[in-house]
């Protein structure tokens, strides 16, 4: 394809970065389905957050798409490249880290940043100064020569990002960046994936955490039993579950009077909580209903101690998507525990 | 590739950098068997007649415990890789545009050369314990790269126990029951004379036995200790050293370098 055609090709029909069709993985001779038909693709310069509880299959299509696995049926391209015909190709424009790609704990970090350059074939002096830009950019320059084992887990998440980013690849894998990570960690991790999609990174990310996914991504697959069930934008898979809901808290002895209040200004039913005091139910009339449920309540004389429209959360989409929350996985741990070890290595 | 080489050394260079973040491995890879030396020497030394007059046991032994030093090679190497693969390295070094041998070659690279410095700590061992090499310089550094070609080949061995075992402490005992019979099954600590006849002949055609002999041989010592069956490995000790170590490594490399590009790809 000359510039010419690429230009046009890419205003028509955005390129994309990564397709995966119909791939099909399974362990144990069969007995163990880890991916079912799944198929995906990442447009390039976008985010794609790949959403699934433990065992969803989430691990396995990362692994197919960075050449470490291959697939028992289907096709994957990354970068336009076949990732079972030239598996070589594509590991020189990909970067893969997360939460099984990993570093060498007894070395430092300047040691482990240094290697990686040479084994991506810079020069000695290039993989010391590439060494040193990314310890800068990642805030490890403090930490540089001490070894990987002393670094808290955001560190080590950081210093194995940076081994991810060496030769800037075009396209990047993060299983689970932030899976183990403490509130600030996860933090600093959400900062610096930002800032490498601000650089115009194609990225495929996968998590369990749905607001993750809502922060970071601006496409969304979510994936259950090893396929996609649903894609989309975070306000698209919100509007799949249904609109808004008005939710009040009030005080117990409120809560009978209050429920008829919601139920008329609804028009349905309405959910009550008894251990929350809450009350909510489905509203089309956004604001308005909420204005007229606030005057009925206190023509009433209840004092709300709480009371709000609620759009649904990710949360809400994959139970409705499921019939499970995201993070329950105890499921797939009962199945076959055996499986679960061999994912784990 | 053109890379392959340079390649295999980074991950060489890797594991010496190790050595140096953690000297604790090398302080005690270098004790053990030199542990080893002093124990033999001293405990069975005084009772273990060797039957030549003018040469006592320290002589026989010092062959004896650097083949079995470098015997066990293969645990470092198998137990190391097999923590790289618990630790997901190996998937990291999979996802980069590398040789696909460089890995392994590089372990097995890397191994060698800790076997260079173990061998030298225990060669100033055994002198200090009255080991003397008769046969001249010459022929003392060829039996010292005898034996850094066997450890060479035993390591491939570990590569490919290290990719396959589940875990670095599965790889450590399933390497230790291999190779500590081979060891023992041999004429490197006792006459062979002594052992029930099937074992004997065992015992001759244990490459730990070519080798041991083909060592004395090299270090200036007549090769009769345990010669039961005038069996030709036992006639012709190097001879058939080199050709286990070829057989070794033409076996292992291929299934080695196999293992590593398949190993998750079950």
């Amino acid at each position: 394809m000359n510039l010419a055609q690429r230009v046009k090709a890419t205003t028509l029909n955005p390129v994309k970065s990564v397709i995966a069709e119909n791939l099909v993985k399974t362990y144990d001779k069969g007995a163990v389905k880890a991916l079912n038909g799944l198929s995906l693709d990442v447009e390039e310069g976008t985010v794609l957050g790949v959403l699934g509880p433990n065992g969803a299959g989430k691990t396995t299509t990362v692994r197919i798409l960075a050449t470490l696995l291959t697939p028992d049926s289907g096709h994957a391209t990354v970068a336009g490249i076949d990732v079972i015909k030239n598996p070589d190709q594509v590991r020189e424009v990909i970067g893969l880290s997360g939460q099984y790609a990993a570093v060498d704990e007894t070395l430092t970090g300047w040691d482990n940043l240094v290697m990686f350059s040479r084994l991506y074939h810079l020069s000695p002096s290039a993989s010391k100064k590439r060494a040193e830009e990314l310890l800068e950019q990642f805030s490890l320059t403090d930490a540089a020569k001490r070894p990987i084992r002393t670094y808290s887990g955001g560190m080590r998440r950081r210093l194995d990002l940076a081994a991810s980013l060496i030769v800037r690849p075009k396209i990047l894998f993060l299983d689970e960046p932030t899976t183990g990570l403490d509130p600030r960690g996860r933090q600093e991790m959400w900062g610096v994936i930002d800032s490498l999609v601000k650089d115009g990174t194609t990225l495929l990310l996968t998590t369990q955490y749905l607001e993750e996914a809502d922060q970071l991504a601006d496409d969304i697959a979510v994936i259950d039993h090893g396929k996609v069930i649903a894609r989309g934008t975070s306000d698209q898979l919100k509007r799949q579950v249904g609109g808004e809901r008005l939710e009040i808290v009030v005080e117990s002895q409120d809560l009978k009077k209050a429920t008829e209040i919601v139920e008329r200004v609804s028009g349905g039913k309405a959910l009550v909580e008894e251990s929350a005091r809450q009350v909510s139910a489905p509203v089309t009339t956004g604001s308005k209903a909420l204005i007229e449920a606030a005057r009925s309540l206190d023509d009433a004389g209840i004092h709300p101690l709480d009371i709000g429209l609620k759009r649904p959360s990710l949360d809400d989409v994959f139970i409705a998507l499921t019939g499970h929350a995201a993070e329950d996985k105890k499921e797939e741990e009962v199945v076959d525990p055996k499986a679960r070890k061999r994912k784990k290595k | 590739m053109k890379y392959a080489v340079s390649d295999s050394l980074v991950v060489t260079k890797r594991q010496l950098l190790q050595l140096i973040r953690i000297p604790e491995v090398l302080i005690f890879s270098t004790i053990q068997p030199v542990m080893f030396v002093l124990l033999f020497r001293y405990v069975f030394g005084g009772s273990i007649s060797t039957g030549i007059p003018g040469v006592d046991y320290v002589q026989l032994l010092m062959p004896g415990i650097f083949v079995q030093t470098v015997a066990f090679t293969l645990a470092g190497t198998a137990v190391g890789l097999a923590e790289d693969m618990q630790k997901g390295l190996i998937d990291r070094f999979r996802s980069l545009p590398i040789s696909r041998s460089a890995v392994v070659f590089g372990r097995a690279l890397g191994d060698s050369t800790l076997n260079i410095v173990v061998l030298t700590v225990m060669g100033i061992a055994g002198f200090l314990v009255g080991w003397r090499p008769s046969s001249g310089v010459l022929n003392v550094m060829l039996g010292f790269a005898f034996l850094l070609l066997f450890g060479f080949a035993m390591s491939w061995i570990g590569v490919l126990i290290g990719l396959s075992v589940r875990s670095a402490r599965v790889a450590n005992a399933a390497v230790f029951i291999a190779v500590f019979p081979l060891t023992f099954l041999s004429n490197a600590f006792a006459p062979t004379t002594g052992m029930p006849k099937p074992l004997q002949y065992f015992a001759e055609w244990n490459p730990v036995s070519t080798m041991v002999a083909g060592c004395r041989e090299l270090f200036g010592l007549q090769n009769i200790f345990g010669v039961t069956a005038n069996s030709w490995p036992s006639q012709n000790p190097l001879e058939m050293s080199l050709i286990y170590m070829v057989l070794i490594m033409a076996v292992f490399i291929p299934l080695s370098v196999r293992k590593y590009i398949n190993t998750a790809s079950k």
